[in-house]
């Protein structure tokens, strides 16, 4: 090797140093100056990448461009997965998107905890409860950092011809009748129950419904709002998903099954009569449409709720979550105003057509025609309280621990104790 | 699986080789310093570019990630919460982080045991004359042209109970043996071995049919001439010529399979139980997937660390022989 002179090597050091100041330089480029004379742009990322919700909210922002014309209204629809990793530098950057997705709970209070997210109270003061107790899981320490727009519940989404053929006239409306639900259709040799546990938050579906039904109101609060589940009932909710577990329910090989993947998905096998029932949010039909041999809606699909459960919570408490939007720090006093139109009752009846969700304000309940969706929506409204889904209500951390403990338990690799174990180790490291 | 790493690491880069100076005369001074500083003006020019893209992606990310790594950091906001090694010491405490090291370790192992004598057999195979030799050549690199998520997705459905894969099984009379092959914790990272294994065998044999090519044909007629059988033409001769070639592909399969990511996170997300996890989908799962981007970026320091000191002490004690004047120079 020619070893280098003195001068090469202050030269290639030089060098180096100008390209890191470069490299450097790369990150604090991008400039977020208001715009002068009131035009004002907004930026929307929103989820639905696909007709007809796509051309749905292109409509709402031309509408609203319409009315506002000094509020432009830039619409970027991504692939719900891409917010995962989007965000987090979206909102580390200069220039954020103005309004985004989002699904409240934990995942929000992270945003707001590092400050990038909009306070939204006194802009949604006068019209917020018109969306009733949905706001509430778009609050953090009591002030409004998003407004939803969806809130719909998980339940038993099941296959009414399996259920007839198995001599089930009635949905179960307990465990107990659950569980002699799946034995009946297991002696006829239907696959009782589809889940999609390789994407692991199927699983916890069971343990949050059990939670949910076993303990009280007050201590899923507390436990939430705290991060403690010294309740004895957390580990009960464990046990009752084992003797689930243990009961067999699942179709074969269920730990690798995906959840929406094609016809041998948990989706597509109720889509094709291969299992009877399937717990599921309020989105399953559009899934299950996809997946059917003639993409048509599957009219033999009827929705049951979490049976009842015997403990201290209520028999008609739901767990579910919801689609909403909130403003990044930067945006402008526009994006509430922004918001509150696509809360208004017009708007949101309108989208309750679009049959993609259940709308949360008062008054669009009449947009919602489809009479299953219908049946969803009576649950949510006269359920106490919707529990947002464990993994969004807790800090992602947190959230994404559980679900992998709930899933270890199903691929019997943790026992109840371990989960409740796993859910306070991640609280304590969070 | 890139080449691009080798490529990287092994690129010449030294003798420059000295300026053509005139001839004529007596060399003056004021030619050599002219000389000297067009050399300088050279160097800059070409490796300028190569040089800004290297530090400003690869440098120093890696740099950013190990500052992330001593931090609590959900990712968002500023980085406050210094934790020291905290991160370091959870990740390498995590019986689930053991596992995936260890699922690693497995792979590389089998990726050499079974991969390397599959691809020289069917290399020396495929380097016979037979009927539609470049069409079966062709049959065996396709695998290794398709996308990873295209192969993930295609082997996820057929893997499915029921799927093709089960059929097929069934169709041959081996009904039996039909396992749940991506749902069973025992089986689920051997069934991951058997998908890398179609994927990127293809990319071997390519590299061991070059091989076997410079390999001197007089030196098999010479031993046919000897009276050696072809089993010791192919130890004696063969083999041992491979080398270099074999050591290459080695080095690539082991980095490779320590960085094992795409197929695994599209066919099992790491499970069931966490039983397929390798180092990289656990990295992207804590970072990515749970917001824990100070743990995430520790976790990708000790597969930096741990890739590195492999592909060093690789270079260092198994390629030297190979790389000799490349790495190390003429001069010495």
């Amino acid at each position: 090797m020619l070893s280098p002179s003195r001068g090469h090597r202050r030269l290639l050091i030089g060098m180096l140093a100008l390209v890191t100041a470069i490299g450097a330089g790369c990150g604090t480029g991008g400039e977020d100056e208001p715009e002068s004379g009131g035009a004002v742009t907004l930026t929307w990322w929103h989820n639905a990448n696909a007709d007809p919700g796509k051309a749905f909210w292109q409509q709402v922002a031309d509408e609203y461009h319409a009315k506002n014309p000094n509020v432009t209204i830039q619409v970027v629809a991504m692939q719900n997965e891409q917010f995962k990793t989007k965000i987090p530098v979206a909102l580390q950057s200069q220039d954020p998107p103005d309004v985004f997705q989002q699904w409240g709970g934990g995942q929000l209070a992270d945003q707001v905890s590092s400050g990038r997210i909009k306070d939204l109270t006194e802009a949604t003061k006068s019209w917020v409860g018109n969306l009733g107790k949905a706001a509430v899981n778009w609050q953090v320490d009591g002030k409004q950092y998003g407004i939803p727009y969806s809130l719909g519940v998980v339940g038993f989404w099941y296959h009414k011809d399996l259920f007839a053929q198995a001599g089930i006239t009635t949905p179960p409306a307990t465990w107990d009748e659950l569980l002699s639900t799946v034995e009946k259709l297991k002696a006829k040799n239907i696959a009782p129950i589809a889940i999609g546990g390789k994407d692991r938050w199927p699983d916890a579906f069971y343990w949050a419904y059990l939670a949910v039904r076993g303990c009280s109101e007050q201590v899923i609060k507390d436990s939430i709002a705290k991060y403690t589940f010294d309740d004895p009932c957390f580990v009960k909710a464990g046990e009752m998903t084992k003797q689930l577990i243990d009961a067999q329910p699942f179709q074969k090989g269920f730990l690798a099954t995906p959840a929406q993947q094609g016809a041998t998905s948990s989706a597509g096998l109720l889509a094709n009569g291969k299992a009877a029932m399937e717990l599921q949010g309020h989105w399953n039909p559009g899934v299950i449409q996809g997946l059917t041999p003639d993409k048509k809606p599957l009219d033999k699909l009827g929705w049951f709720p979490f049976p009842a459960v015997p403990g201290a919570g209520d028999p008609k408490a739901a767990v579910g979550g919801g689609d909403g939007f909130s403003c990044s720090y930067k945006a402008p006093d526009e994006c509430a105003d922004f918001l509150e139109y696509i809360a208004s009752v017009d708007v949101q009846t309108r989208w309750a057509g679009v049959g993609t969700g259940l709308p949360v304000t008062k008054g669009a309940e009449g947009g919602v025609t489809d009479p299953v969706l219908k049946t969803l929506l009576d649950f949510r409204d006269q359920a106490p309280y919707v529990q947002l889904y464990f993994d969004i209500a807790l800090e992602t951390s947190v959230g994404e621990a559980l679900n992998e403990a709930i899933a270890n338990e199903f691929a019997g690799k943790a026992t109840p104790d371990e989960v409740v174990k796993a859910l306070k180790d991640a609280a304590k490291n969070r | 699986m890139s080449t691009s790493e080798l490529v990287g690491g092994t690129a010449p880069t030294t003798d420059v080789p000295p300026p053509a100076t005139p001839n004529r005369g007596k060399p003056r001074l004021g030619d050599a310093r002219r000389g000297a500083i067009r050399r300088t003006v050279e160097v800059v020019l070409f490796v300028s570019p190569a040089l800004v893209l290297y530090v400003a992606f690869v440098l120093f990310p890696i740099v950013l990630a190990a500052y992330y790594s001593l931090y609590k950091w959900n990712g968002l906001g500023a980085l406050t919460d210094f934790v020291g090694f905290e991160n370091y010491r959870r990740a390498l405490g995590d019986d689930v982080f053991r596992g995936a090291i260890a699922h690693n370790a497995i792979i590389v192992v089998l990726s050499l045991v079974v991969q390397g004598p599959l691809a020289i057999g069917l290399a020396l195979l495929l380097n016979q004359p037979l009927r539609g030799r470049t069409a079966l050549r062709a049959i065996c690199f396709i695998p290794y042209i398709l996308s990873e998520v295209v192969t993930g997705v295609t082997w996820l459905l057929m893997l499915q109970p029921d799927g093709l894969i089960d059929e097929f099984f069934r169709a041959v009379g081996l009904g039996g043996a039909i396992e749940l092959w991506l749902g069973d914790t025992e089986l689920v990272l051997y069934t991951m071995f058997v998908v890398i294994t179609w994927k990127y065998l293809g990319f071997a044999i390519i590299l061991f049919l070059a091989g076997l090519q410079g390999i001197p044909q007089e030196l098999y007629e010479a031993a046919a001439i000897d009276g050696a059988g072809r089993w010791a033409t192919i130890r004696r001769i063969t083999l041992p010529l491979l080398g270099p070639t074999t050591r290459i592909w080695a080095f690539l399969s082991i980095i490779g399979s320590l960085q094992l990511f795409d197929l695994v996170w599209i066919m099992t997300l790491g499970g069931p139980a966490n039983a397929s996890n390798t180092m990289a989908t656990y990295m992207i799962d804590r970072g990515f997937q749970r917001y824990e981007y100070g743990y995430g970026s520790a976790v990708a320091v000790i597969l930096f660390i741990i890739s590195f000191v492999v592909a060093f002490v690789y270079q260092r004690y198994i390629l030297r022989r190979d790389t000799e004047g490349a790495l190390t120079g003429n001069a010495g």
